[in-house]
């Protein structure tokens, strides 16, 4: 099964991108846990280089298989994935109000994280079996809209906002890719706005109100705007070049709401300033713009579907939760890639390098 | 055909996967954009407000100079207190935080809502005091509520103790918060809201001495307002102290017995000023004012018909009464009117124009020079005088004794009295001097009104050979560290209008009225010691009818009259002078008199 060419096709420059953001983000999460004495003791930072390691072993398992058995399990792993999204919200374990978590014995997961690679597969699958360069119509995107709303709903009753978010956005963006009607996308986005108030009712009290914050955070300074605006100023104040690694005021004074997760990035602006920020920026891009080429290279459209939709799944991790961290986009809870805190999400990010690798190794199969 | 088919979609795929990635250059650009913005071109004003966040300047109050009496006696002392306060900035809902502060120390949650609408004119970073001087069961309580109350803390501060509630309270005064429109008459540029100034007495008028300056420390703390580390201190330097010239032995004897009375004492140096004691009673306890007093508190002292928290030695005013008669004595003597021995009848009355003015002494004294009539206080004697001086001359003399104008002690408010003259009469009054109204004024009733401070020191210059001495309260200021600051020296404010053989008259005179049998102030009488004295009494109520001269002299005398007697000791060599004053004593020799006595006693016995 091992041929000599798979090791030739190895993106070493893509595994290179990804571990140094990997490193990176280890070292910005020993500093944005020196706040809190309970993140501290249990040296979360060790934490995350364990899940780092596993993520890698899981890239490593991903890739030792052909990516199109993925085609062929995608509803499996979907269907495997809404049990759990599922099972989450009869058994799952409350956070902050929000059921997220799965406990199985010593392990937690948030199957959530699952989900997002799941439907990516499931929806290449489908979208790369009826390629139509004319563009899908309505009957056609029925049943993608119907896989990608059963999760999205159950995401909502969780709640997680941020992901049922990037669940749409994922499924949109694949769906923009492989081409729908302009009349069916004009059409959708009227719906969209029409029935705006319908979802307005649907949301949590919570959820509004970050949203109105977004719209006016100078408004309630101290209340819902408080986070927006001490993450503004974390940025803003490390000037061109930081406060130096560790000397973060913003950090290590509590100012910034969950440092270590959903404003990790803050953090790092704050103490490495423009010049180290810019850094970090670049390589997320270059990961993105690495995981598109492996889409062009790709040979055959279910590959290029499925790295498509990685990378624009990491870029809109990137994008929401850096736009976040500097106030052009409300505040969801989105994980910031191979940076912010979080088993799952390395896991589930290093992963998904996995496929992409894996897809450019096995380009040349299709070679003649 | 199939691969046809696939390399042409592979293409598209191509095409649009390009397109993509020019999507995604344009939303990192944005993000840099940003990025750019916040750290290049508003680097430094973000900088700037993490630091606001992070650095906090705490003030530290200094300690208030403290106050002794003229032996070093401590009298004023502060004491450590924990003042319950809110920071706004760390207080989410300030309203629930300080309904449950109520709760746990039972305390009505109004009172607390009203100071947290005054805390909002305060900047959300500086802490306002919500409740001073909490005990250490309340101290306890919110200690172990904390989490509950985020914005509150405790602040530990200096806070002011006067050792013996209400001993010269008036002379003291008390501290109390800052009003709105104090801090807008722009006289207190470095006090805010919340903060406590001298209201009163010495803890107004030396507020800048006794203040210090407040020091400050720059903080680090954290989003919960807890404080990390210390950046910087500047200490606190404590206000400087200050020695009255009070003695306090002798204000607590003045204090003891003047309680239960209504009125005024004031004992002074002869030869320098210095205020020895001064009682004004009813008095107040000055450590209520710190606190904050309830409205009903409040408004108890201030409707409290005998007025506590006038300080009566220095505001009231009243008649002086007989008093009158040393300065009718000295025009008369020195006008040349009289001499030493010039003698006029009293045969009980006086006959001016129709009217029939009445001496106090119903058979008249017969035969009497002035010595004998200061001594005897007799009416009839004075009223000639009068007739012959008229109201301006007695007027230039009254204020050239330092009548109808501030003495200018060292405290605020102090009223000026009033001297009336026949001008003054027909401008207030717009009616012309009555002719009879002058026999009125030289015996002291009428239109004439002092305060007890003017009694003694125009005693007391008739004590030390006619100078007029400014009253001092404080003889000197020192810092904390015992540098001396400022010393107070006597201060001459003027002359007696009066040569010295007319003013050894007049001392014969007042000699002769505690030391003889028919004196009406022989009550002051001290066995081995020569006090020198004069009894007044005096009207309000009468003296504000228009007919004065129509009421006999018998109705002055009834006993709604406040009781006056002024004194010195020894008479050979003045170490003291004493003005008392009773409300609605009745006869100066017998209400105002003893009180003199016992205090000219205690004072020389002791030995000074």
């Amino acid at each position: 099964m091992f041929d000599r060419r798979l090791i030739k096709h190895f993106d070493w420059i893509l595994l290179i991108i990804a571990l140094t953001i990997a490193v990176i983000g280890i070292l910005n999460i020993y500093s944005a846990t020196t706040a809190n004495p309970l993140y501290t003791k249990n040296h979360l930072w060790l934490k995350q280089l364990y899940w780092l390691i596993i993520g890698s072993a899981v890239m490593c398992f991903v890739f030792l298989f052909d990516y199109r058995l993925l085609e062929r399990w995608a509803f499996f792993i979907y269907g495997f994935s809404m049990i759990m999204l599922i099972a989450v919200l009869f058994w799952g374990k409350a956070v902050c109000g929000s059921k997220r978590w799965l406990v199985l014995g010593p392990v937690s997961f948030q199957p959530s994280e699952v989900v997002k690679i799941a439907i990516i597969i499931v929806l290449a699958r489908y979208f790369s079996g009826y390629s139509e360069q004319a563009g899908f119509g309505f009957r056609e995107i029925r049943q993608p809209s119907i896989l990608t709303l059963i999760p999205f709903a159950l995401l909502v009753e969780e709640p997680d906002l941020g992901t049922a978010v990037l669940i749409l956005l994922i499924a949109g963006s694949i769906a923009l890719f492989c081409k729908i009607k302009t009349r069916l996308v004009l059409s959708l986005v009227l719906l969209g706005i029409i029935s705006f108030p319908v979802q307005w009712a649907f949301l949590k009290g919570y959820q509004r109100q970050r949203i109105l914050t977004f719209i006016n955070p100078e408004e309630d300074p101290l209340g819902n705007g408080y986070h927006t605006i001490q993450s503004i100023i974390a940025v803003g104040s490390g000037k061109v070049f930081g406060k130096g690694y560790l000397k973060g005021t913003q950090n290590y004074l509590a100012f910034l709401p969950e440092q270590h997760t959903d404003f990790i990035f803050s953090v790092l602006a704050e103490e490495w300033g423009f010049v180290g920020s810019s850094v970090v920026i670049f390589l997320f891009l270059a990961l993105v713009v690495r995981g598109l080429k492996i889409a062009i290279r790709s040979r055959e459209p279910f590959g290029t579907i499925l790295a498509f939709g990685i990378s624009i799944m990491i870029f809109w991790q990137i994008f929401i939760n850096v736009g976040m961290a500097m106030g052009i986009l409300p505040v969801v809870g989105v994980p910031l890639p191979l940076i912010s805190y979080g088993g799952s999400s390395v896991i589930m990010v290093m992963g998904g390098i996995g496929i992409l690798m894996n897809v450019s190794m096995r380009r040349f199969m299709f070679q003649e | 055909m199939v691969d046809y088919f696939r390399l042409d979609i592979m293409d598209w795929y191509k095409r649009r996967l390009i397109t993509t990635i020019c999507l995604v250059f344009a939303f990192f650009l944005l993000l840099f954009g940003r990025l750019y913005y916040l750290q290049i071109i508003k680097g430094d004003e973000l900088r700037q407000l993490s630091e606001n966040n992070r650095v906090r300047l705490q003030s530290i109050l200094p300690m208030r100079g403290l106050i002794f009496d003229r032996h070093g006696a401590l009298m004023v002392d502060n004491r450590p207190s924990f003042n319950l306060a809110i920071l706004l900035k760390d207080t989410e809902n300030p309203e629930v935080t300080v309904k449950r502060a109520a709760e746990l120390l039972d305390i009505s949650p109004e009172y607390f809502l009203e100071r947290l609408k005054q805390s909002k004119e305060v900047s959300p970073y500086r802490p306002f005091v919500l409740k001073r001087d909490i005990n250490r069961d309340e101290l306890g309580l919110i200690e172990a509520h904390r989490l509950e109350l985020p914005g509150i803390f405790i602040v530990v501060e200096p806070r002011r103790f006067y050792i013996e509630e209400g001993v010269a309270c008036h002379l003291i005064g008390y501290l109390s918060e800052i009003s709105k429109r104090e801090l807008e008459s722009g006289q207190y540029p470095n006090n805010r809201l919340g903060d406590l100034i001298g209201k009163f007495g010495i803890e107004r008028a030396y507020e800048s001495f006794l203040h210090g300056k407040c020091g400050s420390r720059y903080v680090e703390v954290n989003s919960r307002g807890q404080v990390i580390k210390v950046l910087k201190t500047v200490k606190a330097v404590p206000g400087d102290n200050i020695y009255l010239t009070i003695d306090l032995e002798l204000q607590h004897k003045a204090e003891e017995l003047m309680r239960g009375r209504v009125g005024a004492v004031v004992a002074m140096d002869p030869k320098s000023g210095e205020v020895l004691a001064m009682v004004s009673s009813p008095g107040f306890d000055q450590n209520a004012f710190i606190d904050g007093m309830s409205y009903k508190d409040w408004d108890k002292l201030v409707t409290n018909p005998f007025r506590p928290l006038e300080n009566k030695a220095i505001q009231g005013q009243y008649p002086p009464g007989s008093i009158f008669k040393i300065i009718t004595a000295m025009a008369a003597l020195e006008e040349g009117v009289i001499d030493r021995r010039t003698k006029l009848f009293c045969p009980g009355y006086y006959i001016y124009g129709t009217r029939r003015f009445r001496c106090w002494k119903d058979g008249g004294h017969g035969n009497l020079n002035v010595v004998e009539a200061l001594a005897k206080s007799c009416d009839v004697f004075f009223y000639q005088l009068g007739e012959r001086l008229g109201v301006d001359v007695l007027a230039r003399y009254a204020k050239l004794c330092g009548l109808g104008a501030r003495t200018g002690i060292d405290l605020d408010n102090e009223a000026k009295g009033l001297v009336p003259t026949s001008e003054w009469k027909l401008r207030e009054k717009g009616v012309s001097w009555q002719g009879g109204e002058t026999l009125s004024v030289a015996v002291g009733q009428s239109f004439n009104l002092v305060t007890p401070i003017q009694m003694v020191s125009l005693i007391g210059a008739v004590a030390n050979g006619g100078i007029r001495y400014r009253p001092l309260t404080v003889k000197r200021i020192e810092s904390s560290n015992g540098h001396l600051v400022k010393a107070e020296r006597p201060e001459p404010m003027g002359r007696l209008p009066v040569s010295q053989t007319t003013l050894q008259i007049i001392r014969e005179g007042l000699l002769k009225a505690v030391n003889t049998r028919e004196g009406t102030g022989w009550v002051s009488q001290i066995p081995g010691l020569k006090v020198a004295g004069k009894t007044g009494t005096a009207q309000v109520v009468t003296i504000k009818r228009k007919n004065v001269e129509d009421e006999s002299e018998a109705i002055l005398h009834q006993f709604r009259d406040h009781a006056w007697f002024i004194a010195f000791a020894p008479s050979e060599d003045p170490k003291i002078a004493v003005a008392v004053l009773i409300e609605h004593g009745g006869y100066g020799g017998e209400a105002a008199a003893p009180v003199a006595k016992e205090l000219i006693e205690s004072y020389l016995k002791d030995g000074v």
